[in-house]
């Protein structure tokens, strides 16, 4: 069954180091949240004024601590892109996500993973469906689904990786602990015809 | 010296007034004269008289509040310039200066001429000013408040003898009691037996006596000058290449450096302006994420300003400054090393650079039930992390502006759409009732109370409503993880 073949998770997730990821689909801001709950020390979060939507620090503390949270507000995708390049190549904040509006060129991808390979520090770019960068190192596409049970389960897919297999999981993640857990995939599980949306 | 109008003079030098002037002061709920000018004086006003009386003296009394801390700035101000005559200029009670021009007064052709010169730029500069010269503190105070002029030196009483006794610097009480023994001037004093005035009177009254005749020490504590942070390079010939620019600044940055470091002090803002060849001046704005004074790690944070600047036809002086300082005390160096604080620093101050360094902030905890206001955004560079975050119940990962969609009654529509998808609800868990924080006002909380649910669609998003019960009404704000 397809299930039995399932790669294990861990092999791509806690993302490769020096390494640009991208993430996309409804639950992208859930997947940052992990990976920044995951990240050594401080977080840089690249967010541009004019989104309307805001992160909630609040919300983000059922994931990790938002004192390592560092913000930067920038006008548009170029100064973003500009931060993001420095901080990655200056290696002193080990993970960058970016929020990004528009597709990026493969100049700018690429400029990207050399910078994340100087720094010896992680990327994720958070973009919308159809947005993927070809110098990205892996592309993931989270969603939430529902669960009877269970409040925070996602399904976590491996769209493109460069260095190894692509794969779904469904995760839930563990507040009180703050650890991440794999769940059966979607085949083995009751209900799951309904719940793969 | 005395400025016997120093608050009001400060005033009309800004805002010259024609006719009777002064200001006035709230004390004790009711506004006193402060202080006034001499238009005013001759009219019989004095101060300390409430300003309803003075207008009933002189109906066309201009007045204004009185601002003590602008005085005390402006006697700083005076200060400074007093240093023109000598080095030592200390401050005498609020509406004064003490100059020991011992060895300086030659400089202005002796005595008369330096007080005649002060006299002259002090009526130029508009401030009306009575000084005495004297051998003693005491003495000159004393001149300076009661006639005004020079003592010659070694004979005190000659100057001073005729004087009553409130020039002695003494409390009312102590020249009351002295009026009614009848010891008026200071030579009756003088004249009087020390013994039953010291056991009447206590030390004080022959304690000054002595200081202003010379026979007790009395020091001036000069202020010292605030250390300035500036240094300028001309140059013979302009240059125009980058690295040639960022070498004169490795220079001037060192010199200001050694500065702050024998001040420990360390910049948190410096200013570099290159003044061209055509006499027009660029500067470079830099500002830096934590006070800093080594400048193998400020230098860097110059290159990205220094490479924007228009060299046209050369450059030909250089001039830094750092405009804002903070202490930063020697610390000793550990192996437990904060290395990576220092490196964060650095980046946040090079990205500041790039974006503003108000731009990159964090978050710090705030106490308010409101979504919006549970949390405050502040600039990095100014804030340190602190606080903890509590969060009893459940919370929205994004927050955004309340959307409305279709929905009526208390309970979370079954079907709805937003963002045009359509959702079904496959649980929901609440309410959660929220009030406006009504001593604060915020116009996105008009619709009074919120009912907030945590809706599970079957289609995967996990969404956060709420319902407005005093007008109805249903709103999408967040959305979970």
């Amino acid at each position: 069954m397809f299930g039995i073949m399932m790669p294990d998770l861990f092999d791509s997730f806690p993302l490769r180091k020096a390494r640009v990821h991208e993430a996309c689909g409804a639950g992208a801001t859930g997947f940052a949240a992990i990976a920044a709950a995951r990240a050594a020390s401080d977080v840089l979060w690249i967010h541009e004024t004019w989104r309307p939507e805001v992160l909630n620090p609040v919300g983000l503390s059922a994931f990790c601590d938002p004192a390592k949270l560092l913000v930067a507000q920038v006008n548009n995708q170029l100064e973003a892109l500009g931060v993001a390049e420095e901080t990655l190549r200056d290696g002193a904040i080990p993970l960058v996500v970016i929020e990004l509006s528009q597709p990026l060129s493969l100049t700018a991808g690429r400029r990207l993973q050399l910078a994340a390979k100087d720094g010896g520090t992680t990327g994720l770019c958070l973009i919308s469906e159809e947005m993927g960068s070809n110098a990205a190192e892996t592309r993931w596409r989270c969603a939430p689904v529902f669960d009877a049970q269970d409040s925070t389960l996602m399904a976590w897919e491996i769209i493109k990786n460069k260095a190894g297999t692509l794969g779904i999981w469904h995760v839930r993640w563990d507040r009180t602990s703050r650890r991440l857990d794999v769940v059966s995939p979607v085949g083995e599980r009751p209900g799951s015809a309904r719940a793969s949306g | 010296m005395w400025f016997p109008r120093l608050a009001s003079d400060r005033v009309l030098r800004a805002h010259p007034v024609d006719g009777p002037f002064a200001l006035t002061l709230k004390q004790n709920n009711a506004n006193r004269i402060y202080c006034l000018n001499a238009q005013a004086e001759r009219l019989g006003l004095h101060r300390g008289m409430s300003v309803s009386d003075a207008r009933a003296f002189c109906p066309d009394l201009q007045s204004r509040p009185a601002e003590p801390r602008s005085d005390m700035r402006f006697l700083h101000v005076l200060r400074r310039w007093a240093t023109r005559y000598c080095p030592w200029v200390g401050l005498e009670g609020d509406s004064g200066l003490v100059l020991d021009i011992t060895g300086a007064a030659h400089l202005f052709g002796g005595e008369a001429m330096m007080l005649s010169d002060m006299r002259q730029q002090l009526a130029r500069g508009g401030v009306s000013g009575r000084i005495g010269l004297a051998d003693t503190r005491g003495a000159a105070w004393a001149l300076a408040r009661h006639g005004e002029g020079l003592a010659a030196p070694g004979a005190p009483m000659e100057a001073l003898g005729a004087l009553p006794v409130t020039a002695l610097r003494l409390d009312e009480g102590t020249v009351t009691a002295l009026q009614r023994l009848g010891l008026r001037s200071i030579a009756e004093l003088e004249a009087t037996a020390r013994a039953p005035l010291a056991r009447r009177f206590g030390p004080e009254p022959l304690l000054r006596l002595d200081q202003a005749l010379g026979r007790q020490p009395e020091q001036i504590t000069p202020l010292a000058e605030p250390p300035h942070y500036g240094a300028r390079m001309t140059l013979p010939e302009p240059i125009g290449l980058q690295g040639d620019v960022m070498a004169g600044a490795a220079r001037l940055l060192e010199r200001i450096c050694d500065r702050l470091k024998a001040q420990e002090a360390g910049a948190r803002a410096l200013c570099l302006t290159l003044r061209r060849v055509d006499q027009e001046a660029q500067s470079v704005e830099l500002r830096l994420a934590r006070p800093l004074r080594d400048p193998a790690r400020i230098l860097p944070l110059f290159e990205r300003g220094v490479s924007k600047v228009e060299a046209g036809y050369g450059i030909d002086q250089m001039r830094l400054e750092a405009t804002r300082v903070e202490p930063l005390p020697v610390q000793q160096l550990s192996h437990v090393s904060t290395d990576s604080r220092a490196r964060l620093d650095d980046l946040v101050s090079r990205l500041g650079t790039r974006i503003g360094l108000e731009n990159i902030r964090r978050f710090l905890p705030a106490d308010s039930h409101i979504p919006e206001r549970g949390f405050i955004v502040a600039p990095a560079a100014y804030s340190r992390p602190e606080g903890s975050w509590v969060s009893l119940r459940p919370r929205p990962l994004r927050l955004f502006a309340p959307e409305p969609i279709a929905g009526s009654g208390p309970r979370p529509p079954q079907h709805f759409r937003w963002r045009r998808m359509r959702l079904v609800t496959a649980r929901a868990t609440g309410p959660e009732r929220i009030a406006p924080e009504w001593w604060l006002e915020d116009d996105n909380w008009r619709s009074g109370l919120r009912d907030y649910w945590h809706v599970e669609t079957r289609q995967g998003r996990r969404l956060w409503l709420f319902h407005t019960p005093q007008r109805p009404g249903w709103f999408v704000q967040g959305e979970f993880a």
